[in-house]
């Protein structure tokens, strides 16, 4: 306490509140007029008095000089006169204190919005309480590493784990709300009563499921979101107890959860409504092989590890497994931490960003070292005499550290703005990109972090050049006239030079290849066309005109043709998880009419089934090869028919034609004949198609097995496919006919497959954006760079150029020299920046997103890309230089000579 | 050279503080001409070490000080304890105590066997 007294009162002396200089003389001087005084009273002659005083007192002025120091904080004045010197040289230079301020700001804004990317997407990804104890939870199955839980595989997990302190489940879905308005779709999730304890949320207002209501056969209940409560309710407190219907039936409101849960996991989104898994109509929900998209998530107990979660959960699963083999052989709970479920795609590209930008810092820095190192040669000679004069090289170098950080914060400062500016700028340019990209923010952390980077950048590029000076001898440097310091210098700078050089070609091979892989990417062909096709949805509230399969059927038909008469639609299918690309997919178990029935249904044989109708041909173009496609022919009173894939042909019959051959299905347990075979699309997305193991496709109508997907007690629901002459207008011409046609049934979510296909390469998108955008930089900074240096070469070469001139060189002869030395230290640059990029390339290749490598359809030698790259290096290194060096071939020889 | 001088500040300021609660108020030179003859003049204080060591327990507020006028009828700085002086001196005597037969334990060890 008492030390932060006096720490205060030193403070304040700083500002001017300390003794006055009278008052410490008058002290000093009563002192020793006292002492003299007793002096002559122990007899002393007046003379002899006076001189014992002073000597016994010792010196008055080192007194008054401590007195001074103990009354302020001497090295906050240094600092303060050390500012205001540093303010004034820099004011001095504005041109030359723009471009350092500008690189900086630069560089460490591009570090600055990355890290608050990271910050938020990698660092604190999940903005819930506890997030560490998270964990999803799906079922592991033969073709699927992450597949969905059974509603009751979930009620034998719930109960039988030890490891839990809550298990819950949900699955995205969609209802139609009419009665409150218009009618309108609602996004919402079918959950567990204990999702929102689980993941730590409460109600703004009303309570959360207890436990049980989230069973079969419970009242309809239903908790909403705060922003439907607001947009359709008008926040009104009363809303609890009410009911509003949902395709049809009646749910009672009994909660409020806050809008600032926005979590996305899979396809669970927080969103407009949440109804007890319990009240899903499918009958699938009590079948324990059913897969329903059921994911789960689920918080550990306090102190239990994540292998001892998954040791607990294999023994569950085992156990099940034995009890049910016929639904669950080889199923297994997969329990993933939620971080790494969250952003375990993007994880890998974040990093690789954050490598990239740190390179440009570090381009940037390099080159404000070589604009100081220049200024401080500059300055040589002044540092020289107040060196001679006796200056301390401490405090020189001190003084030069000040400017630099003040530099460094001042670019920090800017930089700020900028990634403020640019965070939002990018992440508006691809919003699909990133899990929480809604939550990125600039920090207090992200705050912290730039404040940081700056100063050490400022203590790192301003260390070298205070060093080199003060480690100069002044006389030697007062003899060459301050020209400066030659040979060594020179050689710091070129190697400053080569490095930048080199680092920006990483960086471009990088942005290269990332770029020639999305131009791969998007040519890959998906085996359909998707130009044309318009997908939407349809939501049709239960009615007695669909309660039969007859009136399901005929209701289909109509709404085929009410399609079919909007101008500019040229084919149209209803389907059931046909969405290629999309993320939707429908698996088909079967076994062959030649095989004994297995006896788990994981044993049996796996293939995507698409339920269509006869024109989805025509919509998706997809090239039949033999046989023919689904007709209006097969009738749902006719035999099932199949079409299947060539990779289901090559798969299953590789040698034999599978025309005619008979496969047993068991969701419905009937016989279906293959009558065609059509080409393969990329149903898992243009880069991953590959690698997912399942890769079968079956076509089955829709007509014979509508019950087994769009039709289900709480109506109809299907995705509708068209090709249309312009797919992304015709959409509210569709709308207008379909609300002509039932008042009650809503058509939504409109969009092309082109812009499908867009989104699935968002990230990829986004990161080639990026890292362009960093390599860019890094050019841009680099021959700035080598403009610099080559400028000085010239500036300090200008009379021995003069005087070759004088004696006859030509001016183009001048020119090529200058010329030569930008292109030699290019060309060491690029010969160095070469041999890196090889090997960052192929460790890129290493590093994926999603589950395919960032580079795709191209090797990481790609000579076009690394050739490029060295031609456009090259090109601008020679740009760099060509300017200072047409300089230096029109100075005229005589004014520069006689300059000197 | 900081170590040397913060030991010599600690046990000045102690001295100063105990001089001014045995005298009461008292001026720089009566506190410096006290400490002399209480050492046995075997201590001399000049300015460069007491002036300091006064503004620096002024600043911790164990001491204030006002002009007033001495008893030869000069103008001068008169310092007074304060009442956080009074138990600032007293933690800082008695830990000074301890420490002293701590030492004193130790340079004569024959007297505790």
């Amino acid at each position: 306490m008492p030390a932060l007294r006096a720490f205060i009162h030193r403070l304040r002396g700083l500002f001017g509140h300390r003794p006055a200089d009278a008052e410490i003389t008058a002290e000093l001087d009563c002192h020793l007029q006292l002492h003299i005084d007793d002096n002559l009273r122990a007899g002393m002659p007046p003379e002899e008095a006076r001189r014992q005083a002073l000597l016994h007192l010792g010196g008055m002025e080192q007194t008054r000089q401590a007195l001074r120091e103990r009354s302020t904080l001497p090295w906050a004045e240094t600092l303060a006169s050390d500012l205001r010197f540093a303010f004034r040289q820099l004011r001095k230079s504005p041109g030359f204190t723009t471009v350092v301020i500008l690189t900086l700001a630069l560089g460490i804004g591009v570090n600055t919005a990355l890290f608050s990317i990271v910050n938020t997407v990698l660092l604190h990804p999940i903005a819930l309480p506890h997030p560490a104890e998270l964990v999803a939870v799906d079922a592991s199955k033969p073709n699927f590493e992450h597949g969905s839980i059974s509603y009751p595989n979930f009620r034998d997990w719930q109960r039988d784990n030890r490891s839990f302190a809550g298990l819950a489940i949900f699955r995205h879905s969609g209802f139609v709300l009419t009665g409150s308005g218009e009618s309108e779709r609602l996004h919402g999730d079918y959950v567990s009563s204990d999702i929102f304890s689980v993941l730590g949320i409460r109600p703004i207002l009303g309570r959360l499921f207890a436990p049980g209501e989230d069973e079969i056969g419970r009242a309809p209940l239903l908790v909403i979101s705060q922003g439907l409560w607001e947009r359709k309710f008008g926040s009104d407190p009363h809303i609890l107890g009410h009911a509003i219907t949902l395709d049809g039936r009646a749910f009672t409101i009994i909660g409020v959860i806050p809008a600032s849960f926005d979590l996305r996991i899979g396809p669970f989104r927080a969103e407009d409504v949440y109804v007890p898994i319990g009240q899903w109509q499918t009958p699938a929900l009590k079948l324990r092989a059913a897969g329903l998209g059921i994911h789960g998530v689920a918080r550990l107990k306090p102190g239990v590890t994540l292998t001892q979660a998954r040791d607990d959960m294999n023994a569950v699963s085992d156990h099940l497994a034995a009890v049910y083999p016929e639904d669950d052989h080889g199923l297994r709970a997969a329990v993933t931490p939620l971080r790494d479920a969250l952003v375990g795609n993007v994880q890998p590209i974040l990093l690789v960003l954050l490598a990239a930008v740190g390179f440009v810092l570090l381009i940037a820095c390099v080159n404000v070292a070589n604009l100081l190192l220049a200024r401080s040669n500059a300055r040589a000679q002044e540092f020289a005499v107040r060196l001679a004069l006796g200056a301390s090289r401490r405090r020189i170098v001190r003084q030069l550290l000040t400017e630099s950080i003040v530099l460094a914060l001042a670019g920090g400062a800017l930089g700020l703005a900028l990634a403020a500016w640019g965070t939002g700028a990018a992440l508006k340019l691809v919003p699909a990109a990133l899990p929480g990209a809604s939550h990125i923010h600039l920090s207090p952390l992200v705050l912290a972090f730039t404040f940081f980077l700056s100063f050490a950048v400022g203590i790192v590029f301003g260390l070298f050049p205070a060093w080199r000076v003060a480690s100069h001898h002044p006389q030697s440097t007062l003899r060459e006239g301050g020209r400066g310091i030659h040979g060594s210098r020179h050689r710091a700078q070129d190697s400053l030079v080569i490095f930048e050089m080199a680092a920006a070609l990483v960086l471009l091979a990088g942005a290269g290849l990332m770029i020639r892989s999305l131009v791969a990417l998007s040519r890959t062909d998906p085996g359909f066309q998707p130009k044309g096709i318009l997908t939407f949805s349809l939501a049709v509230p239960n009615s007695p005109a669909i309660s039969t399969d007859d009136g399901t059927r005929a209701y289909i038909r109509e709404v085929d043709r009410q399609i079919r008469s909007v101008p500019g639609v040229r084919a149209v299918s209803l389907t059931w998880a046909a969405l290629p690309l999309t993320g939707n997919d429908d698996e088909l178990l079967f076994w062959f009419a030649n095989e004994p029935k297995p006896a788990s249904l994981n044993d049996m044989h796996w293939a995507l089934r698409y339920i269509v109708e006869p024109d989805y041909l025509n919509v998706f173009q997809i090239p039949l090869r033999r046989g023919r496609f689904l007709t209006d022919a097969d009738l749902a009173t006719s035999p099932y028919s199949v079409v299947v894939d060539e990779d289901f042909a090559h798969q299953f019959f590789p040698n034999r034609d599978p025309i005619g051959q008979t496969i047993n299905l068991t969701d419905p347990e009937e016989k279906a004949t293959i009558v065609g075979v059509v080409g393969h699309v990329l149903q898992w997305g243009l880069d991953n198609d590959a690698s997912d193991p399942l890769h079968a496709e079956t076509y089955l109508s829709l007509v014979q097995i509508s019950k087994y997907g769009v039709a289900s007690p709480a109506g109809l629901n299907s995705d509708i496919v068209i090709r249309a002459d312009h797919p992304d207008t015709v959409f509210p011409d569709i709308q207008a006919a379909l609300r002509r046609m039932n008042a009650q049934q809503v058509a939504y979510g409109p969009e092309t497959m082109d812009e499908f296909i867009a989104d699935s390469l968002a990230a990829r998108r986004f990161s080639m954006f990026l890292l362009g955008a960093f390599a860019a930089l890094a050019l841009l900074l680099a021959s700035v760079g080598l403009y610099g240096v080559i400028s000085w070469l010239v500036g300090q070469r200008t009379q021995e150029m003069a005087i070759r001139m004088a004696l006859g060189a030509s001016r183009s002869h001048v020119l090529r020299w200058v010329l030569r030395r930008g292109a030699a230290l290019a060309a060491i640059g690029i010969a160095t920046g070469t041999v890196a990029a090889l090997l960052v390339t192929r460790a890129m290749a290493g590093i994926s997103i999603a589950k395919s490598s960032i580079i795709y359809g191209v090797r990481p030698w790609d000579p076009v890309t690394i050739l490029g790259v060295i031609a456009l290096l090259m090109f601008v290194a020679l740009l760099a230089s060509y300017l200072p060096a047409r300089r230096a071939a029109s100075v005229d020889p005589m004014q520069a000579l006689r300059s000197e | 050279m900081p170590d040397k001088s913060d030991v010599w500040q600690g046990t000045l300021a102690l001295m100063v503080l105990k001089t001014l609660e045995t005298m009461g108020p008292q001026h720089g030179y009566g506190i410096a001409r006290r400490i002399e003859q209480t050492s046995g003049n075997r201590l001399a204080l000049n300015y460069g070490t007491l002036y300091p060591a006064l503004l620096k327990l002024e600043q911790e507020g164990a001491i204030a000080s006002a002009w007033g006028t001495s008893d030869n009828n000069r103008k001068a700085k008169f310092y007074r304890l304060t009442r956080a002086g009074r138990k600032h001196l007293e933690r800082e005597a008695r830990s000074w105590e301890e420490a002293a037969s701590i030492v004193a334990r130790f340079l004569s060890p024959a007297e505790e066997a």
